[in-house]
């Protein structure tokens, strides 16, 4: 019997595998017993009402897919009515997702969804922040620092930062979050993208450009996951085009104590429990006990820190 | 890949949505436009399907077409009897083009059934559904379910020209009233249709319209309801991600109490109400 568990800043996952926030609901509870994941983690939530984007919201491109879909949301009052009760029945620990277009309304929200039954709260600090010209939070060390800063100061509960891959910066951002105060690092968001009809030379996206994930996004976030963990203290969840146990693996390798699978439940609803099943089969053929024996194991020899840190092609 | 959900702990509801790979059974074109495929569908899927919902297929690769997200497909009909599932598809995109591929004997990975189906209020005796092209294959299964019912059908179909008819001698075969209309015979103009409408509603009466796809006959459709306060559902499209109602990709305007609001049209739809619907 191998051991799938793991710690996340002192919080207990039977295993590592986890949705990424925005690609799992209670719906998914429809197709499979939920209880089954490492932990339930919700759709982005905003303070007040939102519409979100026009539509498109979707389309594919080469083995992956773009979407702006722009955050609706019914708000925090319905959240913690409708939401949160739901997973009470659960034992798995439900992380909450939550954004702001200012530090000060993040930090508000960040208070207002520290209840019981929420074990974690995921600050999605990849979206735009209104008071930088719409660049997001997570782009800039500065700007990761001051709201995570104020998030600290907003609640008890363990905080995990979503960082974007829309950064020249990954490490020095990194860092400025565990300063700030961050428990954990979710790398990473999507990365900005587009995609144009050539018949009718239209954007294929409402919004014109949108997030890319999927497949194609993998070796990008195992590369800001590796350089993460490598710059900071504090876990790693990757999160970017894992669709497999052995994605999961490779992550858990470069660094990453824990993974999310988004773009995947989209293709297969059951993919979640398809890794859950392989990596406990792929431990017990490789004679590892535990997870955690893989975390960070990568033979990266004497490479230079100024290598590991570099931000663009050698 | 899962092939099975499996079971849900103790006390909790057992899946109402199944991600199965069913076997093709047939996958034969129905007119030069058209195909349909039947796949082999279990009982407790098939005993959940209704309609007016819909699956999610994962479409396979063929050849350069490498369709990567599922492509959401009205179910064209159900029988449990036989254990199968039908659909109706016209080649358009690269998921399609890899469904005309499937050969009997081929899985199909499928996701469902999903969504909210048509609703038959029990005091709508007389039912009329106009539709055109693919959007009839969306309102077969209605015609099932009125007959199953034992309500009376009246189905006005249209098409660009009489041999791309479909779903005709299915209605009838069904008890339904046909009526068709076409481009090429001139009689699938709105000034048509609408004569042909008040024609049924002076006549034995009109208690329910439903239709699927066409922006000109939801216009008239909402026109008639309101003058003759006609109820009416509709079946709508959206580029879709999940299919489940996680993604949020689906939305669409609808009228509601005076405002509009999105709703997503894999969860709340695909059928709607036909006033609270919004033209696009």
């Amino acid at each position: 019997m191998v051991d799938l568990s793991v710690d996340i800043a002192g919080l207990t996952l039977k295993n590592p595998v986890m949705p990424a926030s925005g690609t799992f609901s209670e719906e998914l509870a429809e197709v499979f017993d939920i209880e089954c994941l490492g932990a339930h983690v919700t759709k982005t939530i905003t303070r007040g009402f939102r519409d979100g984007n026009p539509t498109p919201r979707v389309c594919e491109v080469g083995g992956s897919m773009l979407n702006s879909i722009g955050i609706p949301s019914k708000g925090v009052a319905a959240f913690l009515e409708k939401v949160v009760p739901f997973y009470r029945d659960y034992e798995t620990p439900l992380v909450v997702s939550i954004s702001g277009n200012t530090a000060d309304e993040f930090a508000a929200l960040c208070a207002e969804v520290s209840v019981e039954g929420v074990a974690a709260i995921e600050v999605n600090i990849s979206c735009p922040n209104i008071e930088e010209d719409g660049k997001a939070f997570a782009i800039r060390p500065s700007s990761t620092y001051e709201v995570m800063r104020k998030l600290r100061r907003a609640t008890r509960l363990p905080l995990w930062a979503k960082l974007t891959p829309n950064t020249g910066e990954t490490p020095e951002v990194a860092r400025a979050a565990e300063e700030g105060g961050a428990d954990a690092l979710v790398v990473a968001n999507t990365l900005l993208a587009m995609a144009i009809d050539i018949r009718t030379r239209r954007p294929k996206l409402g919004n014109l450009m949108g997030g890319l994930s999927g497949p194609s996004l993998k070796p990008i976030a195992l590369r800001m996951a590796y350089q993460c963990a490598k710059a900071t203290g504090i876990p790693v969840i990757g999160c970017g085009g894992i669709a497999t146990a052995e994605d999961v693996v490779e992550f858990l390798i470069a660094g990453a104590t824990a993974v999310q699978v988004g773009t995947a439940t989209f293709i297969n609803p059951t993919a979640m429990l398809t890794i859950i099943a392989d990596l406990e089969r792929y431990l017990e053929r490789e004679g590892i006990a535990s997870v955690r024996d893989l975390i960070g194991t990568v033979i990266d020899g004497e490479q230079k820190a100024g290598v590991v840190f570099m931000e663009a092609a050698p | 890949m899962l092939t099975q959900n499996p079971p849900m702990a103790s006390g909790r509801p057992q899946p109402t949505v199944f991600e199965r790979d069913l076997a093709v059974r047939a996958n034969q074109p129905v007119n030069g436009e058209y195909m349909r495929l039947v796949v082999e569908a279990p009982p407790e899927m098939l005993a959940r399907c209704r309609a007016g919902q819909f699956f999610h297929l994962l479409c396979p690769s063929a050849g350069t077409d490498q369709p990567y997200l599922r492509r959401p497909m009205s179910i064209y009909g159900f029988y449990p009897q036989e254990g199968t599932l039908h659909f109706l598809y016209k080649v358009a995109g690269a998921g399609t083009r890899a469904l005309f591929h499937l050969a009997p004997g081929d899985r199909l990975n499928v996701l469902g059934p999903l969504g909210r189906g048509f609703h038959i209020a029990e005091d709508w005796q007389r039912l009329v559904l106009l539709a055109r092209g693919v959007g009839l294959a969306t309102l077969a299964p209605l015609a099932l379910e009125a007959h199953r019912l034992g309500r009376h059908l009246t189905a006005i179909c249209s098409a660009r020209r009489p041999d791309l008819l479909m779903s005709v001698d299915y209605f009838r075969h069904l008890g339904a009233d046909v009526i068709t209309v076409t481009d090429a015979e001139g009689t699938s103009d709105v000034a048509h249709l609408e004569s042909l409408l008040e024609g049924l509603i002076a006549g034995a009466g009109v208690d329910a319209f439903y239709t699927c796809g066409s922006n000109r006959l939801l216009a008239l459709l909402q026109r008639m309801g309101k003058r003759h306060g006609i109820p009416g559902q509709i079946a709508l499209e959206q580029q879709m991600a999940c299919g489940l109602g996680m993604c949020h990709c689906c939305v669409r305007p609808f009228r509601k109490d005076g405002a509009t609001v999105q709703l997503r049209v894999c969860r709340e739809g695909p059928v709607f109400d036909m006033q609270e619907a919004m033209p696009w």
